[in-house]
């Protein structure tokens, strides 16, 4: 009896001091909000997330071409309007991170 | 001892209502240290709830009868492994396992997506703290593992059908496929809270869904092979009302699965996702409802118990939040694109999308219908076999066929050109196949034949896949055949793994189909000396032989298996009489046939005291694809599971902004 209730009471105090770690290692923090992404951080996000789509979806065309499941002509009238969105994303993404990309660079990447 | 137990749940206990309350005030607040205080407190209920398992796992290795739960569910001649098993064998210790579980899922989950989605996290941590929350009052105030009691000389013993080697595997199996639900669930809803309903809450709970759901399909299997081998009645699945339970959030995390990839593809049905995912991790606390309450007669279930309401409250509970909240975030959840043509592969994903949630429901239907009548009606009615079979044909079939088609069909949309030329070599294969089936007298069953058919479009369907894919990859440099072969589902995992899994879905359904549609059964009494013919083997019955083990009194039947005059094997299906639990098991013999994939399944239904046995022998072709099926689901999903170095980057580079930001 007395020795679990010591366990239990060590348990506790573990518990207690892992709960409380937070404030102990930062007892005066200058700055304790929780930083979420602003609207231009989810905005660039989302752009990323339509730029990774645009791509895996002309990996995909290209797979499919490829492998006899997409024939030419739908091929040619795909592959313009994907290229265009994926070069579109990644022009918003390349003004918000540092400015214009260098000319060509869009079109090697897509 | 007990007094150890109990303080560490009270302590869990206290540790996710903090996490639950207090996270969720740090992430209304946005409250930083307070946020990372309440995950360390999810951490920790692991820690706790880690100390009150090893405590019962210590009483029941030291038979301490004066632990309730362990008089209740051991003996002192069970052998040490089933009482261990024990733990998860009555209702206070598989909750215990369900909160260690659930614990330790939150907490990994925590500590591997700190860093990467702590803004969602904040609002995660409070979801997964409060369901846990729930499992932990019921440990602490309903049903606690730790009631004492004056220990009695001996205890009552654990059911025998539950005393099999599958007792160690099966339920953690099942527990870490249902309780693994929970955390795409609370990462889908800490999402819509945070009003995060980009794609990662997805791409954090990416591995973690198909783990779960892994884990439940395997689970299931173990289960249905346990019964197939032990209770002795010669099936699998019998469509009860417990089995259907797990078999119901799988198929709707199946579908889920699905239809994420759209979601990632293309940015539609973000709805959808999330209303699956509810309805996923729904129908799993649905399930512990069903086998805690008591109110469905179940092989599965656990003795009446006031459990019940406690889990319909939650239910409830779960249902009204998460479908508020999806309505509530309706605005944020909008697709901006649409479907562009009927023909495409996320056409395909849709309408498999739409007959697995129906398969769903109709089964939900036919589990909840025996309680609708006693509440309607009062009198209760039974959902028997041949509902359950219609709505399996009816669904199951087409959703065969869309596992070939899938695979076959372009994104965005395909012409009826390059349809055909994919089309037909699969169509031209299942047509020969089925042809061939018909003349070989497989039309004694027309959905037998019609599954077939679709089976092997489906493989020739993948096979096909595989070889263009590896063709595609070889013409692209100077890779060897095998280089290329490897490379292609290296780079494309989450594809070719799932197409591994369709080949184990596919060898699933011949083993079903085969086994039950094909399969043939007799029962006749036989004296000593006397045979019976089935499927063309003769089974001579020899009589009786017994033995005493330390917990029960074997008897055992001597029939040998003759195939013309050769001798095949001797079998020996008899009975097991358990003293402590003063019951008698089944104990049936199985001759497998490696080489046709056909079992001789063995069943002594009468050990007669005039010395002859009532013996029921089937026939059951191809069953052990079923088993097999089992392995290659294995080998897909871990395919799919692996993690990929590139994807990672990829996703990384992906959130960098975010991650500096946070």
């Amino acid at each position: 009896m007395t020795g679990a209730l010591v366990i239990g009471a060590a348990i506790a105090v573990l518990c207690v001091v892992v709960v409380a770690w937070p404030f102990l290692r930062e007892p005066n923090a200058r700055d304790d909000r929780l930083i979420e992404p602003g609207a231009l951080e989810q905005r660039r996000l989302a752009v990323a997330e339509e730029r990774d789509r645009a791509l895996a979806a002309l990996k995909e065309l290209e797979f499919d071409h490829r492998t006899g499941k997409i024939s030419d002509d739908d091929y040619r009238s795909q592959v313009g309007p994907l290229r265009r969105r994926a070069a579109d994303a990644l022009r918003a993404l390349d003004v918000r991170a540092d400015g214009p990309r260098r000319p060509g660079r869009v079109g090697r990447e897509v | 001892m007990p007094d150890l137990g109990r303080a560490a749940l009270v302590i869990a206990f206290l540790l996710l209502v903090y996490a639950a309350v207090g996270g969720a005030f740090a992430a209304l607040t946005r409250r930083r240290r307070l946020a990372a205080s309440a995950q360390n407190a999810l951490t920790a209920a692991f820690g706790a709830t880690a100390v009150a398992s090893a405590v019962l796992l210590v009483a029941l290795a030291r038979h301490d009868f004066s632990f309730q739960y362990v008089a209740e569910h051991t003996s002192k001649d069970l052998p040490l492994g089933y009482t261990l098993t024990a733990f998860w064998g009555g209702q206070e210790g598989s909750l215990l396992l369900w909160l260690l579980v659930l614990c330790g899922y939150a907490a990994a989950a925590v500590l591997t997506t700190r860093r990467v989605a702590r803004d969602l996290l904040a609002w995660t941590v409070p979801v997964l703290a409060g369901i846990a929350s729930f499992f932990a009052f019921m440990l602490v105030f309903v049903s606690s593992p730790f009631a004492t009691q004056h220990a009695p000389a001996d205890g009552a013993g654990l059911n025998p059908s539950l005393q099999n080697p599958y007792m160690a595997i099966h339920p953690p199996m099942l527990y870490l496929g249902y309780v693994g639900l929970t955390v795409p669930f609370a990462f889908a809803m800490g999402a819509l809270l945070s009003r995060r309903t980009d794609e990662r809450w997805i791409v954090a709970t990416r591995r973690w869904t198909l783990a779960a759901w892994a884990f439940l399909g395997v689970g299931q299997l173990l289960g249905a092979h346990w019964a197939y081998v032990e209770i002795g009645w010669g099936g699998y699945y019998a469509w009860d009302p417990v089995e259907n339970a797990a078999l119901m959030p799988w198929l709707v995390a199946t579908a889920y699965l699905h239809s994420v990839m759209i979601q990632e593809k293309r940015g539609m049905l973000r709805v959808w996702n999330m209303v699956l995912v509810a309805l996923a991790f729904g129908l799993s606390i649905f399930g512990t409802f069903l086998t805690r309450s008591g109110v469905i007669q179940s092989i599965h279930s656990f003795s009446q118990s006031t459990l019940g309401s406690w889990f319909l409250g939650f239910i409830c509970v779960i249902a009204v939040g998460s479908t508020a909240l999806i309505l509530l975030r309706l605005p944020l959840l909008r697709s901006k694109t649409k479907l562009e043509s009927l023909v495409s592969r996320e056409a395909t994903f849709l309408y498999n999308n739409l007959l697995l949630v129906a398969l769903s429901l109709t089964i939900l239907w036919g589990v909840i219908y025996p309680l609708v009548s006693q509440l309607v009606r009062g009198e209760p009615s039974t959902v028997s076999k041949p509902y359950y079979d219609f709505f399996l044909h009816t669904f199951g079939l087409p959703l065969l066929l869309l596992m070939g088609i899938g695979p076959l069909v372009a994104w965005r949309r395909a012409s009826v050109r390059a349809l055909g030329r994919t089309f037909f070599w699969p169509l031209i294969v299942a047509l020969v196949a089925g042809v061939v089936l018909l003349v070989l007298g497989a039309g004694s069953s027309r959905v037998g034949v019609i599954a077939y058919t679709f089976c092997v479009f489906v493989l020739a369907s993948i096979v096909l896949e595989f070889a263009r894919g590896t063709r595609a990859r070889k013409a692209l440099g100077t890779e060897s055949w095998p280089g290329a072969f490897v490379s292609l589902i290296a780079r494309n995992r989450r594809r070719y793994g799932g197409y591994v899994v369709h080949a184990a879905v596919v060898l699933l359904a011949i083993g079903v189909a085969g086994s039950s549609a094909y399969q043939t059964v007799k029962e006749q009494r036989l004296f000593p000396g006397q045979s019976m013919t089935v499927a063309g083997n003769t089974y001579v019955f020899r009589g009786y032989e017994s033995h005493r083990a330390a917990n029960h009194l074997a008897i055992r039947a001597i029939v040998d298996e003759y195939h013309g005059s050769s001798h095949i094997a001797t079998l020996h299906p008899g009975k097991n009489s358990y003293f402590a639990e003063q019951q008698v098991s089944n104990e049936v013999a199985i001759r497998h046939d490696l080489l046709t994939g056909a079992d001789s399944f063995l069943i002594a239904d009468q050990v007669n005291a005039n010395g002859s046995i009532d013996l029921k022998i089937l026939q059951k072709p191809l069953v052990n694809l079923i088993w097999l099926a089992g392995l290659v689901f294995v080998a897909g999903s871990l395919i799919t599971l692996w993690p990929d170095a590139v994807e990672e980057r990829r996703l990384a580079a992906r959130y960098a902004g975010a991650l500096a930001e946070a």
